[in-house]
């Protein structure tokens, strides 16, 4: 059992990009510090990697080629791919951990037909979690990718097998492997109604996820999605491939919907693989 | 309508530092690579978000392209609601507006 760690955040832009906007600064902090207690949890660990899964944002792939699922195996990773101005983290390299992706590429394939890149941008939905959760930027990270933005989509079904796989794969290493899902919840960003957040949608979701209801989180279907947590909750994904690598019920660390201004319902959530 | 090449160009300029600087000194040259009606033409050298906004561009690589463009954010909301209030709705892909245009943030109601 190689899975050290599993949780999920949010990654929006805003909430490093408009931290100074807040007005609700206290609340702000508190979101921050949830996310440093995660940074400590994964320093405990000691991980020889972490796994990001994102939904990347056309930062690395386009319509004329859009994998369902990719593995960055690059040696080194370049983001953010915005203006560090306007995202509010500073451009730089961080380590990837080419052998063990390519490990994982290889397990996951077994059952899952993932493609792999060694070329990855990073995109604010890799660069604002390793901003709060890796600070220093020297954890060797493995992309993940998951289509969440240009339809047709992976069904539910696929990206909780896609998850399984992952686990199976992060159990065949000797080496400790961390694994961050990332992503919104509800949210139509990116669009004149940013900040708008159903947070009664979010909390169920967050229920089923981290109870492992399994067949709840598979019923969800994308027209119901988007109408009622927008065009940002097909990010779901992300969350339910983290929920089945944790095989595990999980704790919700923190949650606001009073942060609109950060376009997304907060979240910071851990899987207790002990369980 | 050609709104993958829209969306394409808006793509690879995103990603391409020495390309921005390209686009920032001579955009129409660039436009030339791509098979674009007049309208997009026209929307991608002055830098339209509304416009882009309503034919369709995804939201994701628009917001990209406005960062780019140095627009501050709540002007970038504005903008897209403008080019809705002028063009009319969103005519594809799936970063429509939802509600009436109103603002969803204490912040930006305030400011």
């Amino acid at each position: 059992m190689t899975l050290v760690y599993a949780g999920v955040c949010s990654h929006a832009p805003g909430i490093t990009g408009r931290a100074d906007l807040v007005q609700n600064k206290a609340l702000r902090d508190e979101f921050y510090a949830a996310l440093d207690e995660e940074r400590r949890q994964i320093e405990a660990v000691q991980p020889a990697a972490i796994v990001v899964i994102a939904a990347e944002h056309f930062a690395n792939f386009f319509m004329d080629n859009m994998p369902a699922y990719c593995i960055g195996t690059g040696e080194k990773h370049q983001g953010p791919i915005e203006d560090p101005d306007w995202l509010g983290i500073e451009r730089r390299e961080v380590p990837g951990a080419p052998e063990l992706a390519l490990i994982l590429v290889k397990e996951i394939m077994q059952t899952v037909d993932v493609a792999y890149a060694e070329e990855w941008r990073f995109d604010h939905g890799i660069m604002v979690p390793l901003h709060f959760l890796t600070p220093r930027y020297d954890l060797p990270v493995i992309p993940v990718n998951i289509n969440c933005q240009g339809p047709p989509l992976t069904p539910l079904h696929r990206a909780w097998a896609f998850g399984e796989a992952l686990r199976r794969a992060c159990d065949a290493l000797p080496e400790r492997i961390a694994l961050v899902g990332t992503g919104g919840i509800s949210h139509w960003p990116a669009t004149p109604d940013s900040g708008r957040i159903n947070e009664a949608w979010d909390r169920a979701f967050l229920d089923r996820l981290l109870c492992q209801d399994q067949q709840a989180l598979l019923s969800y279907d994308d027209v119901t999605t988007y109408r009622e947590a927008g065009q940002g909750g097909f990010e779901i994904r992300t969350y339910i491939a983290a929920a089945a690598a944790a095989r595990s019920p999980g704790t919700l660390k923190f949650y606001t919907a009073e942060l609109p201004i950060f376009a997304v319902g907060c979240t910071v959530a851990r899987f207790d693989l002990a369980h | 309508m050609s709104l993958y090449q829209v969306q394409k160009f808006l793509y690879t300029l995103n990603r391409d530092s020495g390309l921005q600087q390209q686009c920032r000194e001579n955009a129409e040259r660039l436009l030339d690579d791509y098979d674009l009606t007049i309208d997009e033409r026209k929307a991608l050298a002055n830098g339209d978000i509304g416009l882009l906004y309503v034919l369709g561009v995804n939201g994701q690589i628009l917001m990209h392209y406005a960062a780019f463009l140095g627009i501050e954010w709540f002007d970038y909301l504005d903008r897209m609601r403008e080019g809705v209030r002028k063009h009319g709705p969103v005519r594809a892909g799936v970063y429509a507006m939802t509600g009436g245009g109103e603002s969803f943030t204490e912040e930006e109601r305030r400011r």
